[in-house]
């Protein structure tokens, strides 16, 4: 089959945009946003189904000239990228659907900007060389900015603001990276970096340093997360659930496209750095978690710490602890995503995200109350859920590294419980006694089609993660042996060179 | 070399000089109504520039080697022959719009080109400082041409001073270099630098040529005529600076350093990188605070400025073909600008502070759109166009082992990006000030509408204009 499916599902939202800016009457550019970002979701299936689980290395691939000296438009999937195009493709008519009545003003910019978004984010688990890579991790920023912006909170000009800076000051130091490694090695085609190129070791912290920059950021990693609760709370719902559904992962993603295999002697140097910091985030924020007053707030802070397990289980460098940094990355996509819609949900009805405004849902909101239920017992990690799977594998990956770091997290498991379900005791359990609340209203048939697909996902994988496990597998233990290999050619460099220092 | 083929090799300068005195005798023969007759016969003339350049011989010198035509000097002649006439066209629709009709400004707009198209082909400082100071009359003039305007006067008088202060440094500079190199001919100083051991007089002549050519790209420290001179000329003889003038003054720049001074590296380069690190934090941070637009545009240009003498600063031909890229993404970008500047209007009358753009997407998306797509092609964002420029400036500086001055400039573009961010959020987050009149000029819009589209799409079409830009380079850097 020759058909460029990595492109078309890349591609295809542009189209979309395209079609709206011709018919930008709200309703059209509702239904024409939401047919694209159905059709990706299909054709990003048909990718699923094109792919190979047993081969470990890049597939799909397609190639083209672009820049000229060796900047070339590639792009191709491997068993750790592949999952994450599913789970862009499959969020997005979710966002769409959210957004169907809570955005009224400027319907058409809004669709075309989150149309324009999707094809950046698929572009950047896509892409196989770095300049391309670069355009596209950065060009999310735009409408990324646009959306916080223009649909956002009261303080939507200070947190999108907030957020562009944020990023941007970390990717440009990363592109000077990118440059080094363009001019060490003569390409910036990501294929032929992973294979082949040993970058020194002093000139690899240097490079390490710059990407951490980056990724850091938008992981994003304690002590450059406080942008994140900012652009939550004042995000539109759709907003919050790309932010920490698909934005954050590809902090992750870089961290094991790039850092781990690319700087094998910095990433060994720097993993201890790495563990204090997921380790702080994970018992740090989840106290800070424990205070918020703010339901959004609440959630964005978990998330800081949910992603510090990922970054400790990246670092380990065991098979369990990457692959699960991988299966929490997805599984969070779609719980924290989902967490946001039940947010967003409640926001609709009453406009406000105050913890202290709810009480009592249960008693005229039961279906709403079963459904938070599920999302709050994944992000807590409960057995049966696909926050369960992740969280374990991490952890079983930081034990095997190193038992005090297992110790550690396993404190921000508690936590979680505490906090997930002290916001969930507040908001649905207790009396019904707040006039406000006399009159609301359960979902809508709109929104039970929301988040019905949703619980069916936290719940399958939780008890048959097998479809993503067999696709990463491969990849993962391709990704450590390559790992140990370049580790060992590096060794014997340094200790070649101290002899020869010992012999002069 | 008989005469004949050195005027073959003028051709382009020769068309723009003839017709422009042409032109001129027709405006004071027939008066005032004949200025769009001018205006239309000066853009002409400048295509008819543009078709001699490009068909024209190549790799040749002319009088005694005083002028060249090679691959440079064709790309940076294109670029200025193509800010010139769009800015004409602008300046056309200004004045029929201001129901002034001067044929003058054409006309000198054409004698100002005429000295740039000499700068960037001239291959000794005798004839270089000829073209030089020819533009710089012409733009004096052009700087203060609504005369009954305080700020215009103004800003012409300011940039008279200041310009012929920085000729004064010039000539001197250039003295000195010919009194201790014996010539003024670029290869020859080249062969003595090469020769010997360089005297210090040589090293002072080059602070001196350094300083006065930084006055006319505006970098600081010499920058402080920009934003008056920006903000007092009108909108079309602004743009005129920001593309044409500054094309040619760097290009100029990098032929008058890198040709006769290619093993004097180490001692320009420091000077060339500190003024390059200046103008781009100065650039940055200064503009944040700016309420004016067009003064806005001119601490840009400071900033952008900085960031094109970075890759000069890399002294390589993968310098020169960062800044070749970065300055032909640059003129495209600006005339879009100005255009949109140009087109924000109320009742007839243009406004100018940042304020008057507020929610602008609600009452002209369009204009918004485009305005706000090339603020953040300025700004260097991917997938915009001003990114790329960007990238192949670092590209070659990172190459050339600067490091800091790369770290520090990134971090400059970042602490710019507030400000233009600045200017995104007043057109789409804030409530609506009353709309602008609609634009009518068709050349405004045409205008709009070719730099928006060369800032979005520039990433799909690069190939092309990069290898123009590396066989340019390749020209002047063997």
């Amino acid at each position: 089959m020759n058909l460029p499916i990595l492109s078309l599902v890349t591609f295809v939202p542009l189209l979309g945009a395209l079609a709206i800016l011709l018919m930008p009457k709200p309703n059209s550019a509702r239904w024409i946003a939401l047919g694209t970002t159905i059709v990706v979701f299909v054709l990003s299936l048909v990718m699923w189904a094109g792919f190979n689980p047993a081969n470990p290395g890049f597939q799909l691939v397609e190639k083209m000239n672009w820049l000229g000296g060796g900047i070339s438009y590639h792009m191709g999937v491997d068993g750790i990228s592949m999952l994450f195009v599913v789970l862009t493709a499959g969020l997005m008519p979710f966002c769409i659907a959210a957004s169907w009545e809570s955005v009224e003003t400027r319907v058409a910019e809004y669709m075309i900007a989150f149309l324009v978004l999707e094809t950046m984010m698929i572009g950047v688990f896509c892409a196989l060389d770095l300049v391309l890579f670069y355009v596209l991790f950065e060009g999310g920023l735009i409408p990324m900015f646009l959306i916080i912006g223009i649909w956002g909170g009261k303080q939507r000009v200070y947190a999108s603001f907030k957020f562009f800076l944020y990023t941007f000051i970390g990717s440009v130091l990363m592109l000077l990276a990118i440059m080094s490694m363009y001019w060490y090695s003569g390409t910036t085609d990501i294929v032929t970096l992973l294979n082949g190129v040993h970058f020194p070791a002093h000139m690899q912290t240097w490079l390490w340093l710059a990407f951490f920059a980056s990724f850091a950021v938008k992981m994003p990693m304690w002590p450059v997360h406080t942008w994140l609760p900012d652009a939550h709370v004042e995000a539109p719902t759709a907003g919050s659930v790309i932010l920490a559904g698909i934005l954050l992962k590809m902090g992750g993603y870089g961290f094991l496209r790039f850092s781990v295999p690319m700087f094998p002697s910095a990433t060994e140097m720097f993993a201890p750095l790495v563990f204090t910091m997921s380790i702080v985030a994970i018992i740090y924020t989840s106290l800070v978690a424990l205070a918020q007053e703010d339901m959004k707030k609440l959630i964005a802070y978990s998330s800081v710490a949910h992603m510090g397990f990922v970054t400790m289980g990246i670092f380990t460098l065991t098979h369990q602890g990457v692959e699960g940094g991988i299966f929490q990355m997805l599984s969070h996509g779609v719980v924290s995503g989902a967490l946001f819609l039940c947010v967003g949900v409640v926001y609709d009805r009453m406009h406000t995200r105050e913890i202290a405004a709810y009480g009592g849902l249960v008693s005229r909101m039961p279906l709403y109350a079963a459904c938070f239920m599920v999302f709050t017992l994944a992000n807590v990690g409960l057995p049966g859920t696909s926050g369960f799977i992740g969280e374990f594998l991490t952890m079983l990956g930081a034990y095997l590294h190193n038992s005090s770091l297992a110790i550690f997290s396993a404190t921000g498991v508690i936590l979680s419980a505490a906090y997930a379900l002290f916001l969930y005791r507040r908001i649905i359990f207790g009396a019904l006694v707040k006039p406000s609340l006399q009159a609301i209203e359960d979902l809508t048939a709109r929104e039970i089609t929301l988040l019905a697909p949703l619980v069916v996902i936290t719940i399958a994988l939780g008890f048959y993660p097998k479809p993503v496990l067999d696709v990463t597998t491969p990849a993962v233990a391709k990704l450590i042996a390559d790992n140990k290999t370049a580790l060992a050619l590096d060794h014997t460099k340094v200790v070649a060179e101290l002899h020869k220092g010992a012999g002069r | 070399m008989s005469l004949q083929t050195d005027l073959l090799v003028l051709l382009p300068e020769l068309i723009l000089a003839i017709g422009a005195m042409a032109l001129l005798l027709t405006g004071a023969i027939g008066g005032e109504k004949t200025a769009p007759l001018v205006s239309w016969g000066a853009i002409a003339l400048l295509i008819a520039s543009g078709v001699a350049t490009v068909m024209g011989p190549d790799n040749v010198s002319a009088f005694h080697n005083a002028f060249i035509a090679d691959g440079f000097s064709r790309f940076a002649k294109v670029l200025i022959l193509t800010g010139a006439a769009l800015s004409v066209l602008l300046a056309d629709e200004f004045f029929a719009a201001e129901k002034v009709s001067r044929f003058e400004l054409p006309v000198l707009m054409l004698l100002a080109t005429l000295g740039m198209l000499l700068m960037v082909s001239a291959s000794s400082f005798l004839s270089l400082y000829m073209g030089l100071e020819l533009q710089s009359l012409a733009l004096y003039v052009l700087a203060a041409f609504n005369r009954d305007h305080l700020r215009s006067t103004e800003a012409g008088l300011k940039y008279f001073v200041l310009g012929a202060l920085s000729s004064g440094m010039l000539l001197y500079g250039i003295s000195l270099i010919y009194g201790f190199t014996g010539s003024v001919d670029f290869s020859a100083i080249a062969a003595v630098t090469h020769a010997g051991t360089p005297g210090l007089g040589i090293i002072f002549g080059i602070v001196f040529l350094i300083s006065g050519l930084a006055f006319k790209v505006s970098a600081v420290p010499f920058h402080m005529w920009t934003p008056d001179v920006y903000e007092g000329a009108p909108t079309p003889v602004t743009a005129y600076f920001a593309t044409a003038a500054k094309v040619a003054a760097l290009c100029l720049f990098l032929r008058a350093i890198l040709t006769p001074f290619p093993d004097l590296i180490h001692q320009w380069r420091q000077i060339i990188v500190f003024i390059s690190v200046l103008s781009m934090a100065l650039g940055a941070v200064a503009a944040i605070g700016q309420t004016n637009i067009k003064r806005l545009m001119a601490y840009s240009s400071i900033g952008h400025m900085g960031y094109a003498l970075l890759g000069l600063a890399a002294g390589t031909a993968l310098g020169a073909r960062g800044v070749l890229i970065y300055l032909a993404i640059y003129v495209f970008t600006n005339l879009g600008v100005f255009a949109c500047i140009q087109a924000m209007k109320r009742g007839g009358k243009a406004v100018e502070n940042i304020s008057d753009l507020a929610g602008l997407a609600r009452t002209d998306l369009k204009l918004a759109v485009v305005f706000s797509m090339l603020f953040l092609s300025l700004a260097g964002l991917p997938p915009l166009a001003g990114f790329f420029g960007k990238f192949y400036v670092f590209l070659a500086a990172i190459q050339a082992g600067l490091f800091i001055p790369a770290v520090l400039g990134v971090l400059a573009s970042t602490v710019g990006l507030v400000y233009y961010l600045k200017v995104v959020k007043v057109m789409f987050f804030d409530e609506p000030a009353p709309g602008f009149d609609p634009v009518t000029g068709i050349g405004s819009k045409a205008i709009m509408v070719l730099s928006g589209l060369v800032a979005l799409l520039f990433i799909f079409a690069a190939s092309p204009v990069i290898t123009a830009a590396d066989a340019a380079a390749k020209a002047l850097l063997p």
